[in-house]
């Protein structure tokens, strides 16, 4: 699932963040509950009742489905708004005040800041994650266990391989051909322009994008060796990403109107802008943000930095997160792990709320094997089932990635303005985030 | 003469000019909310394009077994039930402060005008862990309580009290051998209506329109108001595009309770304004 930095969430949150850690000194005694990764156990008796908090459209129903099967493990779903215009900051309250669900749902650049505050409980000794790790695409497994071993501190739920979105109509009415690296992407750029659109709107706004491309190209923002945070917005893959784009929006080959407006989805439904590198997820704005536009779209790789390689990024994802203080850890984990591995729950998921799933098999699903009419009939899915195993396994996430994308983000919006860089957004961002590290007195190395 | 004729247009011309600045966002969503998606995002936003709204508002009403119209039953009941039951007690409160004389009747009224100072923005995070203390969060209560409170219109009432309520009327009142709290209300309520009103629709707007106690508050989708609701729909619209149109119409039809109490009690409000400022 991915998320959009609305000014609204990010002025509400930091709002909130001020209020809480006036509020927060003093209340840090919950340390007898460290009850670690060796002690899950099934309740001795009784019928289990646990809370989810979750925002996916439609969560009800699956879980319904759990609750039908399994009368002693009843789930009760809350919900709220998406992770970052709210439920990320209800979720560190209520741990705050010890009433946090026993589930939540919180995204994988979200996970580490709930790792940094001790709120998510390690369920890698609960019996059916052991049983279930397996079946989970190795890099998925990495964002929850952040490279430890023994660890798990959520389930992976979604993810957001990336694939090239294209108009097949148009390049094959210009004669352009699909381009398979960013070198043919930027060659190919100049000719839709003289063709009169532009090859890709450049999100100024949505960071994520962004950390996709470095992802594929092998960046790692974050990395942490068990007592430090190393922050490395600007390592090699980064700024060759952001010189790559930067020319491309220095050439004007690129529009920048922002990501999921209503001028955006124009952008779209009128053949402006000629390709999408988006995240599987993208298929379904595409066709209801583009309807004039069905049966022109063409999906094939994302364009790669070496011909003939094989690496795709990835845009969004999810996990299913078992919060500290939960009194049945392993029921909780019992729950997630079928909700994000067994073949109904993920149809449902599927179908209800576009959520792809993380598993190995989970690709190949009935619901994903079907060609999908909006793309005349092309089977889109098996590309993104390719390019979810193509996912680097190395990129991590810092634990203040709220204020890192707001800082980018206010660079990117000014760089597409001409003023500055993509790469002096990313300079302006690496520093901010380390202040926000310090001064949430998280050890980061410089 | 001349010269008023043309101070004249030129007042007319400025309002003209408000007039159209605030409705045009209304005519804006209420076109938006005749769209269909496709119309939504292609045709221009003043304009009509095919007359969809009938579509819409079956698709609001019915979507998730019509939650929307859960979330504007609790909207009524949190912002009507706080309004009214907190205008009485500002009321009393207000008018307690104006006719009686007792001590510490300065300070506790300096303490209340101390709170109109307090956003309700920065109380919401105080509230919630008391409310987690008593274990009552995500209940009704929760956001019903809180929304009771309402140090402006104590103040408000105050004023009103002391320039409306005669003192040798409640004296009058007091010799026939009627209780305070009876006088009160056969009496000095009477009197301080049109400020009750005033008290009232601040108090319902000022409700309606706390948006943050309900989020920090509440994880039940059947005990949203009709803000936090679409609110919530709208961070799903990456997700689930299909909601766009349902947070347009969805705004629409949440404005009409706004509308109708503005209406029905405008006449009562432009006489309360009124009768402050003569006086």
């Amino acid at each position: 699932m991915r998320f959009a930095m609305r000014s609204l969430s990010i002025a509400l949150t930091s709002t909130l963040a001020l209020t809480a850690a006036a509020c927060s000194s003093g209340s840090d005694d919950d340390s007898s509950s460290t009850a670690g990764a060796s002690s899950c156990q099934p309740a001795s008796s009784g019928t289990v009742n646990l809370t989810y908090t979750s925002w996916i459209p439609g969560i009800e129903d699956v879980v319904k489905v759990w609750n039908a099967a399994h009368p002693d493990i009843q789930v009760t779903v809350q919900t709220g708004p998406n992770g970052n215009s709210g439920t990320y900051q209800n979720f560190f309250n209520q741990l705050k005040a010890g009433n946090a669900p026993d589930l939540g749902q919180i995204e994988y650049d979200a996970l580490p800041s709930f790792r940094v505050q001790d709120g998510l409980e390690n369920i890698a000794s609960c019996a059916p994650v052991t049983e279930a790790k397996d079946k989970f695409i190795d890099w998925t497994w990495n964002q929850v266990s952040f490279g430890e071993s023994d660890a798990a501190y959520a389930v992976p739920q979604d993810t957001g391989p990336m694939a090239l979105f294209y108009r097949k109509d148009l390049f094959e009415k210009a004669g352009i051909a699909v381009p398979t690296t960013w070198d043919e992407y930027a060659a190919a750029a100049v000719k839709v322009k003289a063709a009169g659109g532009y090859i890709t709107n450049f999100s100024q706004s949505d960071i994520n994008q962004f950390a996709g491309f470095v992802w594929q190209a092998g960046g790692n923002w974050f990395s942490n060796d068990g007592s430090k945070w190393t922050v490395n917005l600007q390592d090699e893959a980064s700024t060759k990403v952001a010189d790559y784009w930067q020319g491309l929006i220095d050439k004007k080959l690129v529009s920048t109107v922002p990501a999921w407006t209503t001028e955006w989805d124009n952008a779209y439904n009128k053949g402006d802008a000629w390709t999408w590198v988006s995240a599987v997820w993208g298929a379904n704005s595409i066709s209801s943000g583009a309807p004039d536009t069905s049966g022109d779209w063409g999906v094939v790789e994302m364009p790669q930095w070496t011909s003939g390689g094989t690496t795709a990024g990835n845009w969004g994802g999810s996990s299913t997160a078992v919060f500290k203080g939960s009194k049945h850890p392993y029921e909780a984990a019992e729950f997630a792990t079928w909700l994000n591995t067994s073949d109904e729950a993920l149809t449902m998921l599927a179908e209800k709320a576009n959520l792809y799933p993380a598993t190995k098999t989970g690709g190949s699903l009935d619901v994903f094997s079907k060609g999908v009419d909006f793309y005349g009939g092309d089977k889109i899915y098996d590309v993104f089932a390719k390019a979810a195993t193509q996912v680097s396994p190395d990129f991590t996430w810092g634990p203040t990635m709220t204020s890192t994308y707001s800082s980018a983000s206010d660079g990117f919006k000014s760089a597409v303005s001409g003023k500055g860089t993509l790469l002096d957004a990313l300079k302006s961002a690496q520093s901010s985030t380390i202040e926000n590290l310090k001064s949430q007195s998280i050890p980061v190395a410089e | 003469m001349k010269d008023a004729r043309l101070s004249k247009t030129v007042a007319m011309g400025i309002m003209g000019i408000c007039t159209l600045y605030f409705l045009v966002p209304i005519w804006w969503l209420f076109v938006g909310a005749t769209k269909d998606r496709g119309d939504f995002s292609n045709t221009a936003g003043l304009w009509f394009a095919d007359f969809h709204l009938g579509d819409n508002l079956h698709d609001l009403f019915t979507y998730r077994d019509g939650v929307f119209l859960r979330w504007m039953l609790n909207s009524v009941l949190y912002t009507g039930g706080a309004a009214l039951l907190g205008t009485l007690l500002a009321a009393m409160c207000g008018y307690a402060l104006a006719k009686y004389s007792f001590p510490g009747r300065e300070t506790i009224f300096n303490i209340v005008l101390g709170g109109v100072l307090v956003p309700a923005t920065a109380l919401a995070l105080p509230l919630f862990l008391i409310f987690s203390q008593l274990n009552a969060t995500n209940t009704f209560w929760s956001v019903f309580l809180p929304s009771l409170v309402n140090p402006f219109g104590v103040y408000l009432a105050r004023i009103y009290a002391t320039a409306s309520v005669p003192d040798e009327l409640l004296e009058a009142a007091r010799l026939d051998g009627s209780g305070e709290v009876r006088t009160f209300f056969t009496v000095s309520s009477k009197l301080m209506f049109p400020a009750f009103i005033t008290i009232f629709l601040f108090h319902f707007v000022a409700v309606w329109n706390n948006f943050l106690l309900p989020l920090i508050m509440l994880g039940n989708e059947r005990l949203f108001p009709v803000t936090l609701g679409l609110y919530t729909w709208n961070s799903q619209v990456n997700q689930l595009p299909e909601l766009r149109m349902l947070v347009i119409t969805g705004a629409l039809i949440s404005i009409i309770p706004l509308v109708i109490a503005f209406l029905l009690l405008q006449r009562f409000w432009r006489n309360g304004l009124g009768a402050g400022a003569i006086k």
